[in-house]
């Protein structure tokens, strides 16, 4: 394939996202021949940190270094993009809230094919791309072609695409600051004003080393407590998917996802969760996961070390009795 | 405020088992129930709002055929003050762009200050706002959860970002926003609701009436399609604990000490 | 005859003659009274119709058993026995109160026929009335300011305490008694002096005591305290008279019409306008109600006629597990807004909105429409129609609960409150053994009985078993019966009492024309909501029963044949459900039902049974609704059956079920305490033909 395949890359504090190698994967699945470039943007020593990074990964790393990036605003890069990116090249971007903001319109400005939330390439034909989407909530697959001949955008959903790890590449750093800034900083109709934290709460999961993790198989908020009871009785924090947010039943800081935090812990029970990817998302760094359901289609399962096709109502309280048992 | 809210009418996924058809040309539709997109929901409760606090009105959307119409009513029961249907066949098969480039003529009929869409829908794409605000060369902020008016010329939106933050942002008129589920708390349309506005004359935009050249749009526009749904071959997964409540207890019991799960 | 002393009509007081005063303080006092009322009855007049003029030898009758016979009273016995003691005394002073104005105006007055033995006869009984009225009034001080029983308290969200409205009161009856002790004991002890016959005076009354306390008072102290008392006796009366319409002593001229006028039809609920047809519904502006003037004026009389008694909340069973509902409250926060709306002077308070001042969402969403409060309340007070027209009110301006919003929608487009789909309705009968089947009455199946299964025993997993053991336990009883199947629809019995009627109504006709196709002759439900609803809410369908009714009609003539129960050393008790003990009064079925198992041993929980049964939680969509409250009310249930000594708790309706099993689970009683549905109970008890 001709085209250059570009990576957007997100970072932060100077290093980084974890979406940086899968997108090496996703170009890799793309196109096996592709040298694919990094497209970084952001200011002063954490860009540079990162660029350094990115080298041992991508064959070359553009970057785009202005102050008024210190924190990358969508709409600012969008038209920044567009002066240094050809017009047939391939763009990678992870499908996350950066990525959904800058996508869609970067498309448009590029007058490239759009691809969102890309799951998988099962190759290239005749300039059209194979690709795997997921629709209904994950419910459902779908193979979709996509005419890349004139360009493309397409978002990769993280996690998809297993990080390359290889460090085999020895690339270089492409100044391409000027390039961009050519026709002053554009953008000016949406300004970024400052980040608002979420409440900390008593407890910060993105710490804790094992968690157990409640959704809507709980049914009901005053069923919490046998959670809470279990979490006691393991030495464990309890952490929650999104609806259980939503329904106002535990705080925002104690949920796992995408939207939510991120956590790392060594062993993770999830317990009437679903699966979603959204949820799913949130857990990194391989965890010991052990699932409970009481529908044994459950999405959950196929991420799931362990699984126990069981209602949590009933079976949570006798687990937490066992364990108290064996405590004495 | 002028504001127009885009629309769509999808099936309603609590509500439904979704399953892929016999062939895999598309999922299993007869004992499907459909509703407005969960996500337009909270759009047009937003613009309804905003449009009680500050004057104007609200003008619902949606790119479709007949049956795709009963979302713009019930929308307009919940309080929208227009609806519109965009009907063509020319439009069938578009894709993002698509709809985008349909919608983007829509708007240019009339003076707006705001664009709103949900930030998703059943098919998780979330590209038609970003994308229509681009052609229309207007800002654009995706999956906000809060807006807040400071004067007819700008307002202030936050985003959901990842760890539960809010990015704040301050935006001009007009502009794009697609927004985010848990932004408001839509009120409820009754059937007396629906009853009321059963008789209402909902225009039809066709092609013409758009000035659209239908090899932008459509089937032929296209430049991603969708070949078919299946259902992944689901790889090996978890181990099922077998056996007894008891015995599984007990193996559960076992794989949390030597995991490091009790503390 | 010599009078003993100068009477009221034809003293002289610094040289003005008293009658006067006899005719100007009945004067002034009548007319404050009428204006008073006048205001009183404006809201009324103008407020939508609500007939209740129908039935009146019904009605007579009602009004002589709960409002003269005051036949609630009792269930709370130390105030109930006091406040008979005032209404009756009320009742037979009446008279003697209507003579003594005229006794000021002419001496020695007497009513037409009380100069003979009867007018004697009047005369004791009044005379112990006032002692036993003044005995009264002092018990019932005395629980006022030193016992102060919780149900008068006053939550400080409410407001400031109601005591002294109460002490206020008590201190004018003890008042007007014992000025009728003085007055007419003074002329007695007068008498006695002149050695003239003295009035007849019961022997050890208080007007007797008093008149032999003043046996040798000076005469001119004596006249002093008759024309004192008279006048003092006048003033408090007619001030009590136009005090009584300013607070909760309205129920004192409000009682006998309000029970007249009481509700007829348990378990209905009043259309959304009287007068409106179904049809024409979709003519009216706006539904429920959304501000003060759109009650009905019985709803209105109802809130004038509300004593404060707080007997309603004492049962409600939302206010105990600390809901923000508290029925007397609403009946006193809506009586005083319609007094500040109209006020007696100057201009009514500006004009606040009535929902979300007043009255709270949280406090409507809050009500199970067990029909605790209706029960209680010894003046017939109707709560439940009243909070089903506010939420009619609140549904017609979209103001629903999210978590009421999702299986709303699932009703309107699944016919269920789960949004599973209307095909699998019928799945359960899948589980059930060769011998039993399930027909499902469409196209050529037909049965004699229609099993109305509803959309909880169809779809939830725990209840389905109900399900299946009705069905085991009809084929059993030898009963030919089938199901709708995918046909049904959910009955829509929450759907109405929660405010969506045009989706109940659709829910009503659909399933209407679905049974009458059928042509059963009868209808059998296992589900006292469901029972309810076809009952009331419906029209024009076969009678129907519920199952408890049905099975112990298949027990005495050995239709159905029981073996002795499976564990003898089990307790039992049996948790009457709302829509089948309260709102139907069905008790007794399912107690013979239960009893009718050899050698069950079963328990009755003693202080909440039967009519004063506490509700599991509510059903329906209540099952949906995430309520502010700090304890559920099936866990408080559980705790009732615990503390009687019960193993096992014998519910009749799915929903109670659901409620149970989820408390017993919540209050770590699971392996004490098991919750079995009566139909279960009786599937595991049937012999069948080997």
């Amino acid at each position: 394939m001709a085209q250059q395949v570009f990576a957007y890359i997100i970072h932060k504090d100077g290093v980084p996202d974890d979406t940086a190698l899968e997108m090496i994967a996703a170009a890799r699945r793309l196109d096996p021949d592709a040298s694919v470039a990094a497209v970084v943007a952001g200011t002063g020593a954490k860009l540079d940190g990162v660029c350094n990074d990115l080298v041992s990964s991508f064959s070359e790393v553009w970057k785009i270094d202005n102050e008024a990036l210190a924190y990358v605003n969508a709409e600012v890069l969008r038209s920044l993009l567009v002066r240094i990116l050809p017009k047939d090249g391939i763009v990678l971007i992870p499908h996350e809230h950066f990525g959904m903001d800058l996508a869609p319109g970067l498309s448009i400005k590029l007058d490239a094919a759009y691809l969102p939330d890309a799951v998988d390439f099962e190759g290239v034909e005749d300039g059209k791309l194979k690709a795997v989407r997921e629709e209904y909530t994950g419910q459902v697959s779908t193979h979709v072609h996509c005419d890349i001949s004139q360009g493309a955008v397409i978002t990769v959903r993280p996690g998809s695409f297993k990080a390359d790890e290889s460090k085999s590449a020895a690339g270089k750093i492409v100044d391409k600051t000027a390039e961009a800034m050519e026709g002053g900083l554009p953008g000016g109709a949406r300004r970024f004003l400052e980040i608002v934290e979420a409440e900390v709460g008593d407890v910060d999961i993105t710490k804790s080393d094992v968690l157990v993790s409640v959704g809507r198989g709980i049914e009901d908020e005053d069923n919490l407590e046998i959670i809470f009871d279990l979490a006691k009785a393991m030495g464990a924090d309890v952490s929650c998917s999104r609806p259980i947010v939503d329904a106002k039943w535990l705080e925002k800081s104690r949920q796992v996802g995408t939207s939510g935090q991120t956590v790392k812990p060594k062993v993770y029970m999830a317990l009437g969760i679903s699966g979603a990817f959204q949820h799913v998302g949130g857990i990194k760094g391989a965890p010991f996961i052990i699932a409970i359901n009481k529908n044994a289609k459950a999405p959950i399962f196929q991420v799931a070390d362990v699984g126990i096709v069981e209602d949590i109502l009933d079976f949570i309280p006798e687990l937490t009795d066992r364990i108290n048992e064996m405590k004495g | 405020m002028e504001i127009l809210v885009c629309i769509k009418r999808a099936p309603d996924t609590s509500e439904n088992e979704i399953e892929v058809n016999r062939d895999g040309t598309d999922i299993e539709r007869d004992d499907l129930v459909y509703s407005v997109n969960e996500w337009d929901n909270y759009a047009v409760e937003e613009a309804i709002q905003i449009r009680d606090k500050v004057g104007g009105s609200v003008t619902v959307v949606t790119v479709g055929d007949d049956e795709d119409e009963e979302v713009v009513r019930r929308e307009m029961a919940m309080g929208a003050d227009h609806g519109l249907l965009l009907s063509d066949e020319t439009f069938n098969g578009s894709d993002g762009r698509g709809i985008s480039a349909i919608l983007k003529a829509e708007v240019e009929k009339k003076k707006y200050d705001l664009i709103l869409t949900g930030a998703q829908a059943d098919d998780g794409a979330g590209q038609v706002g970003g994308m229509l605000a681009a052609m229309l060369d207007w800002p654009y902020a995706s999956l906000v959860n809060l807006i807040e008016l400071i004067d007819d010329k700008k307002i202030k939106v936050g985003r959901e970002i990842a760890g539960g933050n809010q990015e704040m942002n301050e935006i001009d008129l007009p502009c794009v926003l697609s927004i985010q589920t848990g932004i408001n708390e839509p009120r409820y349309v009754g059937i007396r609701g629906i009853r009321k506005v059963a008789s209402l004359e909902i225009p039809v935009h066709s092609a013409g009436d758009l000035g659209i050249a239908p090899e932008s749009v459509g089937e032929t526009g296209a430049r991603t399609k969708r070949i078919d749904y299946f259902v992944p071959e689901l790889g090996e997964g978890a181990e099922i604990l077998e056996g007894s409540t008891e015995e599984i207890i007990d193996k559960l019991f076992e794989l949390l000490k030597t995991k490091g799960g009790l503390k | 005859m010599e009078a003993a002393l100068i009477s009221p009509a034809k003293a002289t007081v610094l040289g003005i003659p008293t009658v006067i005063f006899s005719l100007l303080i009945p004067l002034v006092g009548i007319g404050i009274f009428t204006y008073i009322i006048a205001l009183r009855l404006k809201p009324l007049v103008k407020a939508s119709s609500d007939p209740r003029l129908d039935r009146l030898p019904t009605r007579f009758l009602k009004m002589l058993k709960y409002a003269v016979g005051q036949y609630r009273h009792p269930r709370y016995k130390d105030a109930g026995i006091i406040h008979i003691l005032l209404f009756a005394g009320f009742m037979i002073l009446a008279l003697r109160s209507i003579t003594l104005v005229l006794l000021g105006i002419s001496e020695g007055y007497l009513l037409p026929g009380m100069d003979g033995i009867l007018g004697d006869i009047y005369a004791i009984l009044k005379d112990y009335a006032g002692t036993f009225v003044l005995g009264a009034c002092l018990a019932a001080m005395y629980r006022r300011i030193i016992i102060k029983p919780e149900r008068y308290a006053v939550p400080a969200k409410y407001g400031k305490d109601h005591t002294w409205e109460a002490v206020l009161v008590l201190m004018l009856i003890m008042g007007l008694v014992t000025c009728d002790m003085v007055f007419e004991g003074s002329l007695g002890a007068a008498q006695i002096q002149k050695g003239l016959p003295p009035e007849v005076m019961a022997p050890m009354s208080g007007t007797w005591l008093a008149a032999h306390t003043l046996r040798f008072a000076p005469m001119d102290l004596l006249q002093t305290l008759h024309l004192g008392a008279y006048f003092s006796h006048e003033l408090i009366f007619f001030f009590f008279l136009c005090f009584l319409p300013l607070g909760k002593h309205f129920h004192v001229i409000t009682s006998l019409p309000n029970v007249f006028l009481m509700k007829l039809d348990k378990g209905t609920i009043k259309p959304v306008q009287w007068g409106v047809d179904d049809d024409q519904l979709d003519e009216l502006e706006s539904f429920g109600v959304k501000k003060f003037e759109d009650f009905t004026w019985k709803h209105m009389l109802d809130f004038y006629s509300c004593a404060d008694c707080g007997r309603c909340s004492d049962n409600c069973p939302a206010n105990a597990v600390g809901r923000p509902l508290s029925p007397r409250f609403i009946s006193i926060k809506c009586r005083d807004y319609s007094f500040k709306s109209y006020p007696l002077k100057g201009k009514p308070v500006d004009g606040q909105p009535f929902i979300g001042n007043v009255l709270e969402e949280d406090e409507i969403w809050s009500c199970t429409t067990c029909g605790a409060c209706e029960e209680e309340c010894p003046l017939l007070i109707e709560y439940i129609d009243k909070i089903v027209d506010v939420r009619r009110g609140l549904v017609d301006d979209g103001m629903v609960p999210q978590s009421l919003q999702k299986p709303l929608n699932a009703l309107e487009k699944r016919g269920n409150p789960y949004g599973k789909m209307e095909k699998k309705r019928a799945d359960w009968t899948q589980d059930l053994p060769e011998d039993v089947t399930v027909k499902i009455l469409e196209k050529k199946e037909t049965a004699n009985t229609l099993y109305f299964v509803d959309s909880i025993t169809s779809y939830d997993d725990r209840i389905q078993e109900i399900g299946r053991a009705t069905a085991r336990v009809l084929t059993a009883a030898g009963i030919d019966f089938g199901i709708l199947g995918p046909a049904e629809r959910d009955s829509g019995h929450e759907v109405r009492r929660f405010g969506e009627e045009m989706l109940f109504q659709e829910l009503r006709d659909r399933n209407t024309d679905a049974i009458v196709n059928t042509g059963v002759d009868h209808i059998v439900t296992a589900d006292p909501h469901t029972f309810n609803a076809l009952k009331h809410d419906y029209r024009d369908i076969p009678p129907v029963t519920h199952i408890s009714q049905t099975l112990i009609e298949c027990i005495q003539p050995g239709k159905l044949r029981l073996k002795p129960v499976e564990d003898p050393n089990k307790i039992y008790t049996y948790h009457d459900p709302c829509y089948l003990g309260r709102h139907n009064n069905i008790y007794d079925d399912p107690r013979s039902l239960i009893d009718a198992i050899p050698g069950i041993h079963r328990v009755e929980m003693a202080a909440n049974c039967r009519d004063r049964s506490f509700c599991c939680g509510g059903g329906g969509l209540m099952l949906f609704y995430e309520p502010i409250e700090e304890k559920r009310m099936g866990q408080v249930r559980v705790e009732m059956a615990k503390a009687a000594g019960a193993d096992v708790i014998v519910t009749a309706c799915p929903f109670c079920m659901v409620n149970i099993e989820d408390a017993i689970k919540t209050s770590g009683l699971e392996g004490e305490m098991v919750a079995m549905d009566l139909v279960e109970l009786i599937d595991r008890h049937m012999i069948t033909e080997a």
